[in-house]
């Protein structure tokens, strides 16, 4: 029983633990010179978006715009020796921002960037104002500290710690 | 509570109507914005479909008021909008360039012949690789040329009367006043 269970959990623990696994991606026949391409190619597709279908990326979707775009990235990897880089410029340049799963920051795109910071400004606003309009009420604070111990005469301090140290 | 804070859940009621409105209405959200627009159209070497050893570049492009559009057999809008680009040289003496994308050279030829030419030159993109230096993500797909060489109008979808009348027409005239034949501009003033 025991084995069974721990059995269970190594099992969803490598489900959890294993990257998920790829939209099946249609099948091409590239040829790469090396690892390091094709992993640079798995990668790019990965961030690339088809430009036909919205939210998809160009490794997942079988349009043909999308087997073209992985052809162009290919080409560019392996016969054109192009970076990473220089191959979102490429497409960028062609396609417009929209091709980026990533998109740049510029002028059209700087509101949509900023909504997170918004938010938090707003909420911290919002927290702010509920601070100030319900102070902490020190009355049911905890014990008096030292300074304001101490500067009461010995009479009434006997008199406090007595009350304090009183079983309730 | 006072009196503020007493409004704000009707202004965010109200801003997430506003972006609802704004985000809803956005004219055809399929077509995105050229990044293409304003810029030179970009260089390349294809061969032209009729003599296929004979290879074109951008000269056949520029110095001209040009339409280049994208096409292909296996695309049904293109037989749809195909009769409008053979009015169009009917009515403008605009220099009409096809480009075949990812087609069959064969069955482009056959078509042509079946449906009429209206083309100027057409130029033959198999692998699409061309497409991709044009942003080309679909067909037909329709780019307006000045005679610079610069990209001033891109149509995603078919080519017709209202994209002629509108975005067209217009253009080609503010590029060569005269580019209209009269019969067309006399028709239109009887419309």
């Amino acid at each position: 029983m025991l084995r069974c269970v721990s059995g269970l959990v190594a099992l969803l623990l490598t489900g959890l633990l294993s990257p998920p696994l790829q939209a099946a991606s249609p099948v091409d026949v590239f040829n790469f010179e090396d690892e390091v391409q094709e992993i640079r190619y798995r990668r790019l597709i990965e961030v690339i978006r088809c430009p036909k279908c919205m939210n998809t990326n160009i490794a997942g979707s079988d349009a043909t715009s999308a087997q073209t775009l992985r052809a162009a990235v290919h080409r560019l990897i392996v016969e054109e020796g192009k970076s990473d880089a220089e191959v979102l410029a490429f497409l960028q340049d062609r396609y417009g921002d929209f091709v980026l799963y990533d998109p740049p920051l510029n002028e059209r795109t700087w509101l949509i960037w900023s909504v997170p910071l918004l938010l938090a400004g707003l909420i911290g606003l919002f927290i702010f104002r509920i601070a100030r309009t319900h102070p902490v009420d020190s009355s049911d604070a905890s014990l008096p500290d030292s300074e304001a111990l101490a500067s009461l005469d010995d009479a009434t301090r006997d008199r406090l710690e007595g009350l304090l140290s009183r079983k309730p | 509570m006072n009196k503020v804070s007493f409004f704000i859940p009707l202004v965010v009621f109200a801003a997430i109507v506003l972006l609802s409105l704004l985000g809803f209405n956005v004219g055809n959200r399929n077509e995105l914005p050229s990044a293409l627009i304003d810029k030179p159209f970009p260089e390349f070497t294809a061969p032209d479909l009729f003599q296929p050893e004979r290879l074109l570049g951008r000269d056949e492009i520029v110095g001209k008021p040009t339409l280049v559009n994208v096409w292909a057999t296996w695309c049904p809008t293109c037989a749809a909008e195909h009769e409008m680009l053979i009015k169009i040289t009917e009515r403008a003496d605009v220099r009409l360039i096809g480009i075949n994308y990812k087609d069959d050279p064969g069955k482009a030829v056959a078509w042509l012949g079946q449906f009429g030419n209206p083309y100027d030159l057409v130029l033959v993109d198999q692998d699409g690789l061309l497409g991709v230096e044009l942003g080309v993500y679909g067909a037909p797909e329709t780019f307006l040329v000045n005679p610079a060489g610069d990209i001033v109008y891109k149509r995603v979808g078919d080519v017709n009367e209202r994209v002629w009348r509108e975005e067209l027409r217009p253009r080609l005239v503010g590029m060569m006043p005269d580019i209209v034949r009269p019969e067309e501009s006399d028709s239109a003033a009887m419309r």
